[in-house]
C-alpha cells in the first residue's frame, strides 16, 4: 500500500489528536534578563555573555519590557485574555545548558490565555484553540565534539542563554498533519505581520513540537502521547506527523503498546526515532520567582498595544475577498509581504483599477520583477518602482492601449530603471492602436495588397484569415490591438463571430 | 606594630579626625590591618585580609581628602563620612578580582569579575575595604560554625560562637579589627551575631539595599545591612549602601533619608527624643525557653525607655509561633533553586564523576557542607509535586498573616516594637551543632521580621554572665532612620551604665600561639561533631 493510502486507511479507523507547541524568539535588541545583545546566528561561541546570563554568584535578572510587549501583542492578535497582573516562575532542573539550574518562565499566570487561530485547510476552515502564550528564556547550546586527544567532550555555548522565547501552546484540537502545517504557516504569518518575530525556522527562531496520539474513532479518552521534536521546516512538520500517525496506527493494529516518549524527526530518513522515554512525569518544582516583582499590566498599556496592532492576516484576506479576489490570490498576496505592499500601493494609486487585474499584475509580471531584485524602495516596492507607474501600466492595459505582452516588458524595465512607465511605453513605441477607424485603414490596405488571400478566405479556407490578421499587425508594427484587427478583417470579409 | 588606639574610635570619630587632618586613612588602615592580622589567629573572623588593596584605597582616600581640603570646607563637607574609613565585607559580597566563597568549599577558587552594588557604593564613598569575613556556608547557620573555612570565635569568650551567619563581620567589629562591616540578614544573620558580640546590627527593609552582587541564600528574605559599634556608625554605613539599583528589580525607589547622617552627637539630646514615643512589647517574644538573664536585660531596657518618657504598650503578634516553621519552608525552597547553579560546569569546585549526573553528584556532594545539603533537601521536598500546596503555599499564607500582625500593631499607633534579639547569649562552640532545631530556635525572634520584610535593629543592652545581650527594635517599612534614632536614644539613656565601658576580654587576652577556634571547638564537649 502506498504511504498516502496507508495513512488514509489508518485515519478511517483512528482519529489523530495533536497539540502543537511553538517556541518563538521574539525580536528584541537585548536578552530577556540582561543587557547582552541577542547574538546573530553566526556569532562565535560565548561572545554574547555576561555575569547575569552565565549565572555567576550574586547576579539578578531584570525584565526586558519589549519582550513582554511582544507576547502581549501576540495575545491580542489571537484574541487571548491578558491577566491584570502576572508573575514569573522558576522551572527547576539540572542540565549543563541551564546555567542557573532553573529557567525563568511562567507557570500558572501566562501573559496570554485562551486564544485561537483559524486556518484554511483543504476541508475548509478549522479553528484551533490556543491554551496559552508565555515568555521564558532560552537555554545555552551544547556542542558534542572530540578533543585534540580524541576524548569525547561536550562544550557549552552560552550565547543563546537568556534569549527571550515565547511559548505558544495549542489545545489538542489539531486532527491532521495538514492542519498542523497550516497552523504553523498561519502562526508564522501572524507573528511576522504583527512584527514580533522574524520566525525563521532555519535559524531556530521558530521551533515547532507536536504531541501526537491516536484514538479509535468514536471513543473519548486520548491515546498514549508521543512528543515529536527536531522538525526544521514547515514541510517537516507535516511529514513527521504523517509518519507518526502511520507508525502509531501500525503499532496499535499490531497490538503493540505505545510508550510515552519523545521522538526526533530525521528529515533524510523520513522517519522519527526515539530520543527519550518518559518513565515518570517530570517534576519541575515550579515556584514564583522571588527576584522579580509581579508585573502589572494596566489597561492603558494594553490599549496602546491594541491600537498599534496592524491589520491581521485573516482580516486582510477577508478584505481582499470582499474586493473580488479569489481565495487563492488573497492568500498569495497576504503571504508575501512584497506583493502585499505592491497590491495596496497600486490600488491606492489607481483607485479605479479592477482589484483582480491589480492582483494579476502583482502576482504575475511584477512578482517576477520582485524576485529578480533584492533592491527595495523606501515604500517597499521592488527595485526602483513607483506605484503610480505600475497603476498607469495597468490602466493602459485595461483601456486597450497597451498589450499584455508589452506591459510585461514595461514593468520589467520600469522596476530596474525607475523611469516612468508612460515614458517607457512611448519610447518603446508600445502605445496600442485600438481605434476602429485607424485599424480599419491599415486593414483596408492589407486586403487590397493581398487579393489571393482574400479570395481564399471567401472560398472558406480560414487559415488565410490568420495570415491577413498577421499582415495587418505587421503593418502596424505590432501596435494595433489584435482583437480590433481581427474584428475589422472579419467585418470586411463578411465573416461574423462564428470563426 | 602601629599604635592600635585609633581602632577604638567610632567611624564618625575617625571621619572627624580625617577631616581635621589629625589622622590619615593610611594610619587608620595600618592600625586596623595590624589588629586584624594579630587577632585573626584566635578569632578566624577574616578569610582574606587584603593589605595591598586596603592601603591603595587608603592612599586614594587620603588624596581625596587632601584635594577636598584644598578646595575648601564645602568640598570637605561633601565627602562621604566613610571616606578613608576601614570596612570589612562578609565573604558573599563580590569584589571584582577577589574571592567570594560564601563560606563554601564549592566556591573555592572562584574569582568574581564584578563589584557588588554595595562594593561600588563603598568605593564611591571612599571607604577602605579591608578584606572578606567568615560566615556560615551560604549564610545558612546561626553560629558561623558551618563555614568550610573553620569556625569563628566570639571575642567575648574565645570558646563560644559569635552567632551567625555574619559571625565574622560581628566578631571583627567587636574585636576592633574594623569599625564597620557589611553583613546579610535572611532570618537574623546580622542582628543575632550583633547581639552575641555586643555590637549594633541593622537589617534594613526588604528592598532598601540592592542585592546585586550578594550571593543569594533566600531571595525574598535576604537583605544587606551594617554592623557597627554604635547607632551613628550603623547609620553612616546604611546611608552609603542604600538606594535604588536598576540591577535588582526588588530594590525600591525609596529615597535614602539624609537624617541618617545627622543622628545627635549629644547623649542627652538623643535621650530627650524618647518623650512621647510609643513602644510595643510583643508578648509572644517573651516565651519559655528564653534565658532568664536575657529576659532580665531586655526588661531593664524597657524600663529605661519608660523612665526616659516612652510609653510602653503590650501588643500581640498572634502568628509568631508559626514563623519558624514558615521560614524553614520558604528559605530552603528558595535556596534549593538559588544553589542549583553550583554545578561545577562553569566555575568553582568541580569533581569529575563520569557522566553529567555523576559529575553533579561528585561536585555538589563534596562541595556543600551538611547544613546546606539539609536545607537543599528540605526545600526540594517542600516544592515537590504533591507537597507544594501543603508546604510552600501554606508557608506563604502564614507569611501574609505574620505581616498582617505587624501591620496591625503599627496601625494601632506603635512607633516600634521592643523585643529580645536572641533568646540566648553566645553558646559554647559545638553546643548546638548536633541539634539543628535548637540552632534554628536562636532566630525565633528575628526571622518573623524577615518574613514581613521589615527593618529591625539589634543594640547591646548589657551582659548576662559576662556575655552580651541584644535588644531588638522593629519598625514599619522604611523606618530605618527612626529605628536608628531610637537606638541612638537608648545609647543616650544608658550612656552612664557601667557595662557600656566594657570591652571583649579577648582583645587583651589574644595569644598568637594559642589555639585557633577550630582547635578549641575540637577540645570542647561536643567537639566530636565537627
Ligand atoms: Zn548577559
Amino acid at each position: 500500500m502506498s504511504a498516502p493510502a496507508a495513512r488514509a486507511a489508518a485515519l478511517e479507523r483512528y482519529e489523530a489528536v495533536i497539540g502543537i507547541e511553538v517556541h518563538c524568539q521574539v525580536r528584541t535588541a537585548s536578552k530577556m534578563f540582561c543587557a547582552c545583545a541577542v547574538p546573530p546566528p553566526d556569532a562565535a561561541p560565548n561572545t554574547h555573555t555576561c555575569p547575569v546570563c552565565l549565572a555567576l554568584p550574586g547576579t539578578l535578572p531584570t525584565i526586558n519590557r519589549a519582550a513582554v510587549e511582544h507576547v502581549l501583542t501576540t495575545g491580542l492578535a489571537i484574541g487571548a485574555s491578558v491577566p491584570p497582573a502576572t508573575r514569573w516562575d522558576r522551572k527547576n532542573y539540572f542540565y549543563p545548558d541551564l546555567p542557573k539550574g532553573y529557567q525563568i518562565s511562567q507557570y500558572d499566570l501566562p501573559l496570554a490565555a485562551n486564544g485561537s487561530l483559524t486556518v484554511e485547510t483543504s476541508e475548509g476552515p478549522v479553528t484551533i484553540g490556543i491554551t496559552r502564550a508565555h515568555l521564558e528564556e532560552d537555554t545555552a547550546k551544547l556542542i558534542h565534539a572530540a578533543a585534540p586527544d580524541g576524548r569525547r567532550v561536550s562544550l557549552v555555548d552560552f550565547n543563546r542563554a537568556g534569549v527571550p522565547l515565547m511559548e505558544i501552546v495549542t489545545e489538542p484540537d489539531v486532527r491532521s498533519a495538514e492542519q498542523a502545517r497550516r497552523y504553523a504557516e498561519e502562526l508564522r504569518l501572524l507573528l511576522r505581520a504583527i512584527d514580533v518575530s522574524d520566525a525563521e525556522m532555519e535559524n531556530g527562531q521558530l521551533r515547532v513540537e507536536a504531541n501526537v496520539s491516536l484514538r479509535p474513532r468514536g471513543t473519548g479518552p486520548f491515546g498514549t502521547r508521543v512528543e515529536v521534536k527536531n522538525m526544521n521546516s514547515i514541510r517537516a512538520v507535516e511529514r513527521a506527523i504523517d509518519f507518526e500517525i502511520e507508525r502509531q496506527a501500525a503499532a496499535l493494529d499490531g497490538g503493540e503498546p505505545l510508550r510515552q516518549e519523545t521522538r526526533g524527526w530525521d528529515d533524510a530518513a523520513g522517519a522519527t526515532y526515539v530520543m527519550r522515554v518518559k518513565e515518570s512525569s517530570d517534576d519541575y518544582r515550579y515556584f514564583p520567582e522571588p527576584d522579580l516583582p509581579p508585573l502589572v499590566i494596566d489597561a492603558a498599556w494594553l490599549a496602546a498595544l491594541r491600537a498599534a496592532l496592524p491589520e491581521l492576516p485573516a482580516a486582510r484576506r477577508a478584505r481582499y475577498r470582499a474586493l473580488g479576489l479569489p481565495a487563492y490570490d488573497a492568500a498569495v498576496l497576504v503571504n508575501d509581504e512584497g506583493m502585499r505592499v505592491a497590491f495596496e500601493a497600486i490600488l491606492a494609486a489607481g483607485p479605479g483599477l479592477p482589484p483582480k487585474e491589480v492582483a494579476n499584475l502583482v502576482t504575475g509580471d511584477y512578482g517576477r520583477a520582485l524576485n529578480e531584485t533584492a533592491e527595495r524602495t523606501a515604500s517597499g516596492l521592488a527595485g526602483r518602482a513607483d506605484a503610480a507607474s505600475l497603476a498607469h501600466v495597468l490602466g493602459e492595459v485595461v483601456a486597450g492601449r497597451l498589450s499584455r505582452a508589452n506591459a510585461k516588458e514595461v514593468v520589467a524595465e520600469h522596476v530596474v530603471g525607475g523611469r516612468p512607465a508612460a515614458a517607457v511605453i512611448a519610447e518603446r513605441g508600445f502605445a496600442q492602436i485600438s481605434d476602429a477607424d485607424a485599424v480599419g485603414r491599415i486593414v483596408d490596405a492589407v486586403l487590397a495588397a493581398n487579393p489571393a488571400a482574400v479570395a481564399d478566405v471567401r472560398a472558406g479556407r480560414s487559415q488565410a484569415l490568420g495570415f491577413l490578421v498577421g499582415q495587418a499587425m505587421k503593418a502596424s508594427r505590432g501596435q494595433a490591438n489584435a482583437a480590433v484587427v481581427q474584428a475589422a478583417v472579419r467585418e470586411r470579409l463578411g465573416r461574423g463571430g462564428d470563426g | 606594630m602601629p599604635d592600635l588606639a585609633s581602632t577604638r574610635l567610632a567611624a564618625h570619630e575617625m571621619a572627624a579626625r580625617l577631616r581635621a587632618g589629625s589622622v590619615s586613612s593610611r594610619e587608620l588602615t595600618e592600625a586596623h590591618l595590624a589588629a586584624a592580622e594579630a587577632g585573626n589567629h584566635a578569632l578566624n573572623a577574616w578569610l582574606v585580609i587584603d593589605r595591598d588593596a586596603a592601603l591603595a584605597a587608603a592612599a586614594a582616600a587620603d588624596a581625596r581628602i587632601a584635594a577636598a581640603r584644598a578646595d575648601g570646607s564645602a568640598a570637605l563637607a561633601a565627602l562621604h563620612p566613610l571616606c578613608g574609613v576601614p570596612v570589612g565585607l562578609k565573604d558573599l559580597v563580590t569584589v571584582s578580582g577577589g574571592q567570594c566563597t560564601a563560606g563554601s568549599r564549592i566556591l573555592d577558587g572562584y574569582v568574581a569579575p564584578f563589584d557588588a552594588h554595595v562594593t561600588e557604593r563603598l568605593r564611591d564613598a571612599g571607604a577602605v575595604i579591608a578584606g572578606k569575613l567568615n560566615m556560615d556556608e551560604f549564610a545558612m547557620g546561626s553560629s558561623t560554625e558551618h563555614s568550610a573555612y573553620g569556625p569563628t570565635a566570639n571575642p567575648w569568650d574565645l570558646e563560644r560562637v559569635p552567632g551567625g551567619s555574619s559571625g565574622g563581620s560581628a566578631a571583627a567589629v567587636a574585636a576592633r579589627h574594623v569599625p564597620l562591616a557589611i553583613g546579610t540578614d535572611t532570618g537574623g544573620s546580622i542582628r543575632q551575631p550583633a547581639a552575641l558580640c555586643g555590637i549594633v546590627g541593622l537589617k534594613p527593609t526588604y528592598g532598601r539595599v540592592s542585592r546585586y552582587g550578594i550571593v543569594a541564600f533566600a531571595s525574598s528574605l535576604d537583605q544587606v545591612g551594617p554592623l557597627a559599634r554604635d547607632a551613628r556608625d550603623a547609620a553612616l554605613l546604611l546611608h552609603a549602601i542604600a538606594g535604588r539599583d536598576r540591577r535588582d528589580a526588588t530594590s525600591a525607589p525609596v529615597p535614602v533619608p539624609e537624617e541618617l547622617l545627622a543622628l545627635p552627637a549629644s547623649d542627652d539630646e538623643a535621650a530627650a527624643s524618647l518623650r512621647g514615643v510609643r513602644l510595643g512589647l510583643p508578648r509572644e517574644y517573651f516565651v519559655a525557653g528564653m534565658e532568664p538573664g536575657v529576659e532580665a536585660r531586655v526588661r531593664d531596657a524597657v524600663a529605661a525607655f519608660e523612665a526616659a518618657g516612652a510609653t510602653i504598650v503590650d501588643v500581640s503578634l498572634p502568628h509568631t509561633e508559626y514563623g519558624l516553621a514558615a521560614y524553614y519552608i520558604v528559605a530552603p525552597a528558595e535556596a534549593s533553586a538559588n544553589l542549583a547553579r553550583y554545578d561545577g560546569v562553569r566555575y568553582g569546585h568541580a569533581v569529575r564523576g563520569g557522566d553529567v549526573l555523576g559529575s553533579y553528584l561528585a561536585s555538589r556532594g563534596t562541595g556543600f557542607g551538611p547544613e546546606v545539603k539539609r536545607r537543599i533537601m528540605l526545600g526540594t521536598y517542600a516544592l515537590s509535586a504533591g507537597y507544594y500546596d501543603a508546604y510552600y503555599l501554606k508557608a506563604q499564607k502564614v507569611r501574609t498573616l505574620i505581616k498582617g500582625d505587624f501591620d496591625t500593631a503599627f496601625a494601632a499607633g506603635v512607633d516600634a516594637l521592643v523585643a529580645p534579639t536572641s533568646p540566648f547569649v553566645a553558646w559554647p562552640l559545638g553546643a548546638k551543632l548536633a541539634d539543628p532545631v535548637a540552632m534554628y530556635l536562636s532566630d525565633a525572634c528575628t526571622l518573623p521580621v524577615n518574613l514581613a520584610g521589615l527593618p529591625g535593629i539589634s543594640v547591646p543592652c548589657g551582659l548576662s554572665d559576662g556575655l552580651p545581650v541584644g535588644l531588638q527594635l522593629i519598625g514599619p517599612a522604611w523606618s530605618e532612620a527612626r529605628l536608628l534614632a531610637l537606638a541612638r536614644a537608648y545609647e543616650g539613656v544608658t550612656a552612664g551604665a557601667p557595662w557600656r565601658r566594657l570591652e571583649p576580654p579577648g582583645l587583651v587576652a589574644i595569644d598568637p600561639a594559642g589555639p585557633t577556634p577550630a582547635r578549641r571547638a575540637i577540645a570542647l564537649p561536643g567537639g566530636h561533631h565537627r
